[in-house]
């Protein structure tokens, strides 16, 4: 690429061809306001904020989708550059609805911002009054079109990105909205809960349906024995919504507020997370060795097992039966962990917090009840664990950390890169291998199965046999695949789906905005956990051993079968 | 009046190549394939100084040789028929009059630039005139004007006729392709432009039909007895879609230089009995109102810039002094608001917030402070929309604040002076 | 015809690919005797196309000759652009609204007519000018509005 001469506000610099104004203003450190752009997705060029002024046009450009040339002289600052941001926003304004204090966006929105730092004091446009119904027909989302703006990322999200194409442009002119198809609610169409929508929302239009206050109901019950469990994700995340630089580990401050506010045991997903390991491994060993339905997909991503029932139900035997970890943590809860305490599992509730919407639906699925009771009662994202820390007003980061109760607490490095792409792989294959061979791996880290790549694929030798597995994240990688397989064309024996961009760290419960940049970092963190562990192999987790010997027997047995597998089924 | 592009139509039967071939056609697509090079064909179009008709004026040789330079397997040739622009007629005259000059403008297009595939984007409401295409594009196969090897050379092209649904924005290009694959039409930011990246992300041609209808014209007759009609800037002749009430309306060709005035009067024949002329919309709902003082304006692309206004479509609307200037432009911006594609802010929103500042006008309730906004929104629209469609919409309330201000200010002051809008007791109109 | 087979046919005509989405939509509309396109065939394009049903919907919604709403039997669309306007359109509103009984967007209860607006359909040089149906008439005025609706009730083409 060769460079081209430009001028931006009386500066000479010396830019890639093909840059956009946009990209060529941060390199002077002008940060031009944006609402439609987004760092990780295709330019929309739509809501026109990003103006400015280039010498001998009459028009302004977008700075966003507008590439220079040689010799361009572009003025970012004039007022009539200004003035039309001003303008543009105000006319956005007069078409949204203002509710801020109780919007949950309050403090994190996009349009907020830049109403501050453009000086929006008296709006001119006269206000337009919205009377929008809020769609809130599913455990998962909440729509309330009177926020939308119109910017149009949630539509890239799910058709470009998740395949999905749950919403999209309706109606034109000044009628225009993104709605799902009229007269049908999110529940009524193939949604599949992911939330990727809720993430790139620069605005409260999209967000997860609030089940805080239910959590501090069963707090407050005393007759309630409340137990919590935390997602592999959730421990190098959680941290931005205070403030923390994104990949901070906050593990034990998180343990030590839940011991704080009350939780009967503070335990861990990742505990499940090893015995998944297990019983998936097992399960794919005997595929393998009885001419079962190959390749495997793993199923611990539940927008992704939403999304092959809906859109790829010939494919559905190919899932594992596994429940996720957070459904196998409920159901152990309320049959080993309630037997072994002589605790009624009528009274136990238990609370997960994930990284993700879709878990929402997973919990309330009507085949997760395997113990007599709902495995997971109460799912909380890590928006909305940040927001009922803030309710406590339990300043977390001034607290100690401490470790998670016993037993369902202890877990291995290899259950904490369930959170990350390629994770669920690589410690399978690190268990695979050693149930195979009786030999000890000897490198343990996968390193082409890591990364925010959409897909990965690697090939390794355990024992006698060449297992070809891949690895995709985000539903229109994952289509790829998907296509592949349903058309023979694919020769792989284990396929590890996540439903959103960069697996769990990148879910749709999520601290927003959740860049890529921001989404690496998180990654990092989950691979220091796992190689700061002293076991980084779910097979060694002594409890997970324990507990087959007291309660399971051995994999794949009867006890796991009832307990700790499911089964799918088609949607149309 | 003059009679070059539209010499054939009502004079021959529409669908008969033999009358067609023996009024002259096809001579200028022989000659092309078989005495020229592609680079020759453009450059004929080029010393003819032909520019786009659709609106735009964009010079067509420069467009060709974008799509020429490019290098890609699949090139596409787009005729845009999609005449929505209100006012304007002509293209429906050409097509249904003459639809083979329009497709013989297409394959010179296609042989110049290198393209394989055309499509003709037919808007929705002329469905007449897309029968009457597809029998055409029928006949040209049957007869080796189009297909594989045409006319025995080694040169291929075919063409679809695909169709509109009801969309003024789909005039613009990039919207047109949006519609062509399958999309709602809303226009994509430029660059890149169709040249570069238009149909499925391929270099693509988009012309005029009355572009289009010019090469055959150009090619058969040379460049430089084209240049002989016109002035020096604009050359050619241009087709006029004149209506409102001026006593005969229709279309009409005329040379570039002709006034305001001489068509109003000399080929329209003046207004209708009892009616006085007020303002005449040039270019259809997205052009400029220009006052009675200023019909010795020549429409010639230089003469207009000077005063900031553009040609557009051609469409001239003659409007009479017993309409309303704010009702006028208020029903214009309707338009705009229905048609706007709703991908951009400003015309979105715009649209919409000028038609209400426009409702207190016309109901009595409007303020020095509305007009002031009124110009701020336009200006925005003009200054900051993503396509032409909301970067024009606003001219006829510009133009209008500009040359009738005072009818603006009258209606703060709760009187309308033709006493047609809703100001004026007795004359409900509600729509 | 059963609905599947209307868009079957129509599919068969247009071609199964996505960018032929629009002429799929016409020509299902086109069969309908109510002049539009129901909740289940939009579906069922969807499936057929293997389009996102939000997006059938967008486009559907989008362009304004196709309609998700149920109309008349006949459609009376009249131009409301500025050529049609400066000879007086809305008094052509006004008689179509008296002779049917009806308001603009609205079907008479009969089913037989339709009242909508539509964007400059070309025909300014015999403005005010509506489409009935395919047909396009000008020079409006009430003698001629009472004909076309007295002529489409009794049956004469």
């Amino acid at each position: 690429m060769s460079k081209v001469d430009i001028n931006i506000d009386g500066i000479n610099i010396s830019v890639e061809e093909g840059t956009t104004i946009l990209e060529a203003t941060k390199e002077l450190n002008i940060d031009i306001p944006t609402l439609c752009y987004h760092p990780d997705q295709t330019i929309k060029g739509s809501c026109r904020v990003c103006v400015v002024d280039i010498e001998n046009q009459v028009n302004l450009s977008a700075a966003c989708c507008t590439p220079v040339w040689a010799g361009i002289k572009i003025r970012t600052n004039t007022k009539k550059a200004r003035e039309a941001r001003k303008l543009v926003l105000d006319l956005i304004l007069a078409d949204h609805n203002q509710e801020c204090l109780s919007c949950v966006r309050n403090g994190n929105c996009e349009l907020q911002d830049l109403c501050m730092e453009l000086n929006i004091r008296d709006t001119k446009i006269e206000k337009i009054n919205h009377k929008l119904p809020i769609d809130d027909s599913n455990p998962s989302i909440v729509r309330d079109e009177s926020k939308c703006i119109k910017c149009g990322r949630c539509i890239t999200a799910c058709h470009d990105v998740q395949g999905v194409g749950a919403i999209y442009n309706v109606d034109r002119g000044s009628h225009m909205r993104i709605s799902t198809p009229p007269g049908k609610k999110l529940n009524e169409i193939p949604c599949v809960y992911c939330g990727q929508c809720i993430n790139v929302c620069p605005v409260g239009a999209i967000y997860e349906n609030n089940d805080i206050q239910k959590v501090w109901n069963a707090l407050d019950d005393e007759s309630k024995h409340v137990v919590v469990q935390i997602a592999p994700a959730i421990r190098v995340s959680l941290g931005e919504e205070f403030g923390e630089e994104p990949g901070s580990i906050v593990t034990g401050k998180i343990v030590s507020f839940f011991n704080r506010v009350g939780f009967d045991k503070v335990f861990d997903t990742n505990f499940t997370a090893d015995l998944t390991i297990i019983e998936e491994g097992h399960e794919f060993l005997h595929r393998l060795n009885n001419g079962g339905k190959l390749p495997m997909f793993t199923s611990c991503s539940p927008g992704w097992v939403r999304y092959v029932e809906y859109f790829y139900p010939e494919l559905l035997e190919n899932v594992s039966s596994c429940k996720s970890p957070q459904q196998m943590f409920g159901a152990l809860v309320k049959s080993y962990y309630a037997q072994k305490n002589n605790i009624d599992p009528k009274d136990i509730v238990v609370v997960s917090i994930m990284p993700c919407t879709a878990k929402k639906a997973e919990a309330v699925r009507e085949e997760m009840n395997d113990s007599g009771y709902q495995d997971v009662d109460i799912v909380l994202t890590t928006r909305e664990l940040g927001q009922m820390i803030k309710e406590s007003r339990i300043m977390i980061k001034e607290l100690p950390e401490e470790e998670f109760d016993n037993p369902l607490g202890i877990s291995t490095g290899a259950a904490a890169i369930f959170g990350a792409t390629g994770g669920v792989m690589e410690a399978a294959l690190r268990t695979v291998y050693e149930v195979v061979t009786g030999e000890e791996l000897s490198n343990i880290d996968f390193v082409s199965l890591r990364g925010i790549d959409g897909c990965k694929e690697a090939t390794v030798k355990v024992g006698d046999l060449d297992v070809n597995v891949a690895v995709a994240n985000g539903l229109e990688n994952a289509r790829k695949i998907l296509d592949m397989v349903k058309e023979g064309k694919a020769d792989y024996h284990f396929i590890e789906i996540m439903c959103c961009p960069g697996g769990c760290i990148g879910g749709g419960g999520q601290p927003i905005l959740g860049t890529n940049e921001i989404k690496e970092k998180r990654i990092k963190a989950i691979y220091d956990i796992d190689s700061m562990s002293k076991l980084r192999k779910s097979h060694e987790n002594p409890v997970v051993k324990a507990l087959y010997e007291e309660f399971l027997k051995e994999p794949l047995g009867e006890k796991s079968h009832k307990l700790l597998h499911t089964h799918y089924s088609p949607k149309s | 009046m003059v009679n070059l592009l539209s010499k054939l139509c009502g004079k021959i039967s529409p669908l008969s190549i033999k009358e067609y071939k023996e009024s002259g056609g096809f001579e200028g697509l022989e000659k092309a394939i078989f005495k020229m090079s592609p680079k020759e064909v453009i450059d004929e179009v080029k010393n003819s100084n032909l520019r786009g008709r659709g609106g735009a004026a964009f010079p067509t040789a420069l467009k060709w040789n974008f799509v020429a330079m490019e290098n890609s397997e699949d090139k596409f040739v787009i005729c845009n028929a999609d005449e929505g622009e209100p006012g304007t007629f002509k293209d429906k005259v050409l097509l249904d009059g003459c639809p083979f000059q329009v497709i013989e403008g297409m394959i010179i297009a296609a042989y110049a630039v290198g393209a394989n595939k055309g499509y003709i984007y037919i808007r929705g409401e002329y469905p007449k005139s897309k029968e009457i295409l597809i029998s055409g594009v029928k006949i040209l196969q049957e007869e080796g004007y189009l297909g594989n090897k045409i006319l025995g050379k080694d040169f291929s092209f075919d063409i679809e006729i695909r169709s509109g649904a009801g969309a003024y924005v789909c005039g613009e290009e990039t919207a047109l392709i949006e519609s062509i694959e399958g999309n709602p039409g809303r226009s994509r930011f430029k660059p890149p432009y169709p040249p570069n990246k238009g149909l499925w992300g391929k270099p693509t041609l988009v012309n005029n039909v009355e572009t289009l209808a010019n090469i055959p014209v150009i090619l058969s007759i040379g460049s430089e007895e084209y240049k002989k009609y016109g002035t020096e800037s604009s050359t050619g002749t241009k087709l006029l879609s004149v209506s409102g009430r001026v006593v005969n309306k229709g279309v009409y060709e005329i040379e570039f230089g002709t006034t305001l005035k001489e068509v109003v009067y000399d080929i329209c024949e003046g207004m209708e009995e009892g009616k006085k002329i007020k303002f005449v919309q040039l270019g259809g709902s997205s052009g400029a109102c220009l006052p009675e003082s200023l019909l010795d304006t020549k429409l010639d692309f230089d003469e207009l810039r000077k005063l900031e206004i553009g040609l557009g479509s051609g469409a001239v609307l003659v409007v009479d002094d017993s309409i309303c200037v704010v009702d006028f432009v208020k029903n214009a911006t309707k338009f705009f608001d229905h048609e706007s594609c709703g991908k951009c802010t400003p015309c979105r929103e715009g649209n919409k917030h000028i038609i209400k500042i426009l409702d207190n006008l016309t109901n009595g309730e409007g303020t020095e402070r509305d007009l002031k906004l009124l110009n701020e929104i336009a200006m925005v629209m003009k200054q900051a929309s993503l396509c032409g469609l909301g970067q024009a919409a606003p001219t006829a309330l510009l133009t209008t604040l500009k040359y009738f201000e005072d009818e603006y200010k009258n209606h703060i002051k709760y009187n309308c002076p033709a006493g047609t809008c809703s100001l004026k007791e007795g004359v409900a109109i509600n729509v | 015809m059963t609905k599947t087979e209307n868009v079957l046919r129509a599919i068969e005509e247009a071609g199964n690919t996505e960018d032929k989405l629009i002429e799929v939509l016409l020509k299902v509309q086109e069969r309908s005797r109510e002049n539009y396109i129901t909740e289940n065939q939009l579906e069922e394009i969807s499936q057929e196309l293997e389009i996102p049903l939000s997006k059938v919907y967008g486009v559907a919604s989008f362009y304004s000759l196709l309609s998700t709403h149920r109309r008349g039997e006949n459609v009376i669309q009249i131009c409301n652009s500025g050529p049609c306007y400066v000879r007086g359109s809305r008094n052509v509103v006004n008689m179509f609204e008296s002779a049917l009984g009806i308001k603009m967007g609205e079907v008479t209860d009969d089913g037989k007519f339709s009242l909508e607006f539509t964007s400059c359909i070309g025909s300014c040089d015999v403005a005010p000018a509506a489409k009935i149906n395919e047909e396009v008439c000008g020079n409006l005025d009430k003698k001629k509005i009472d004909e076309i609706i007295n002529n489409i009730r009794e049956g004469v083409k």
